[in-house]
């Protein structure tokens, strides 16, 4: 009821101001190199990393957000937008999962109890964004359904969504699946972590945002 | 044993988000693959996984989701509108969803022709309680003859 009339009053208001900053969100399944993709744009535009990294899954288990992050394209377009970095989107969590890869059973325990937190919010902040950058791992199936529940989502909402194959320079890494999986959307292929196509992302970020 | 539970999109048809929701997510507490006639709207899909991540514990470990939906992309216009139409009549009965309960469905690979459904090695906890407990019976019928002797 109170999302109901707050999505009324942004309609209402949206008539009279223009909106200047727009909330980019980073979705996507774990591991796909969200975190890592958010510290590349915040390396690039401000010179400081966003948040920390790791090979074990759910290590983003809180929304984090950085403001004002401005964007410059060759012939001069400026966007401006608050970056919003969410834990990744699963079906499942098992905390003997944490367990295989190395952790204490009360640590590992913690971080399933907090992952679970961290996708109810990734699922509620849906409704807050304005355009979506969902990151995938290019290495892995793109069928999953997590991805294609996150995309009707997204659909639904008429929120503009620009698909990141993530992990290109990786030798599995298969951008045509990708490709052939979402023909409906825009897909660019890079390697956050190397900086590969990161120029092609933010020229693909200005035709999704505009 | 592995159980698979069809569900007409008729038992569904009537209830609203959540309680369908609420419904599948019981159904599948019960360690069984429901194969659900038809799809969840893409707001309650989302539904569900916020759902089952709320319900997650040490003995329930999550789903694992996956829906087949036939491709219209590339039909006639004419086709399109039909689907549609059904849709808007019928609800939405086409394709199938499938959920089963992680700690027995490792994975469902999907692509769009086909589905594979990987299972775990199984093993129900009432049958090995079943057997423990006839084990013992029997050790106690032993126990009981040599005593006799």
């Amino acid at each position: 009821m109170i999302n109901t009339f707050k999505k009324l009053a942004n309609k209402f208001f949206g008539f009279f101001k223009k909106k200047k900053e727009i909330k980019l969100g980073l979705y996507g399944p774990p591991n796909g190199g969200k975190t890592t993709l958010a510290n590349r744009i915040c390396q690039d535009w401000l010179g400081e990393d966003m948040g920390s990294v790791s090979n074990i899954a759910h290590e983003t288990r809180e929304i984090q957000i950085k403001e004002e992050i401005i964007i410059k394209s060759d012939d001069g377009r400026e966007l401006k937008f608050n970056l919003v970095d969410t834990p990744g989107i699963a079906t499942k969590i098992d905390y003997e999962d944490f367990i295989k890869a190395g952790m204490k059973e009360k640590e590992a325990k913690e971080r399933a109890k907090e992952a679970t937190k961290g996708i109810i919010s990734s699922i509620k902040w849906l409704d807050d964004m304005d355009a979506v950058i969902i990151v995938l791992d290019a290495t892995l199936d793109p069928y999953s359904q997590v991805n294609i529940t996150i995309m009707g989502n997204l659909e639904a909402r008429k929120i503009p969504v620009l698909i990141v194959a993530n992990k290109i320079d990786l030798k599995k890494a298969d951008l045509k699946k990708v490709q052939s999986a979402f023909p409906q959307y825009k897909v660019q292929g890079i390697s956050a972590k190397k900086g590969t196509y990161v120029d092609k992302f933010y020229k693909a970020l200005f035709e999704v945002t505009k | 044993m592995l159980t698979l539970q069809f569900l007409p999109y008729t038992t569904i048809e009537y209830l609203n988000s959540s309680k369908r929701v609420n419904k599948l997510l019981s159904l599948v507490k019960t360690d069984k693959i429901i194969l659900l006639e038809g799809r969840l709207k893409p707001d309650e899909e989302a539904e569900l996984i916020r759902k089952t991540m709320e319900d997650i514990n040490d003995k329930f470990t999550g789903i694992e989701l996956s829906v087949i939906y036939p491709e219209l992309k590339n039909s006639d216009f004419f086709i399109k509108l039909k689907h549609s139409f059904m849709n808007f009549v019928l609800g939405d009965r086409q394709g199938m969803t499938i959920i089963g309960p992680a700690n027995v469905v490792k994975e469902i690979k999907q692509d769009p022709e086909k589905i594979q459904l990987l299972t775990k090695d199984y093993k129900p906890k009432k049958k090995i309680t079943t057997r423990s407990s006839r084990a013992t019976g029997a050790q106690k019928s032993r126990t009981s003859r040599e005593k006799k002797r």
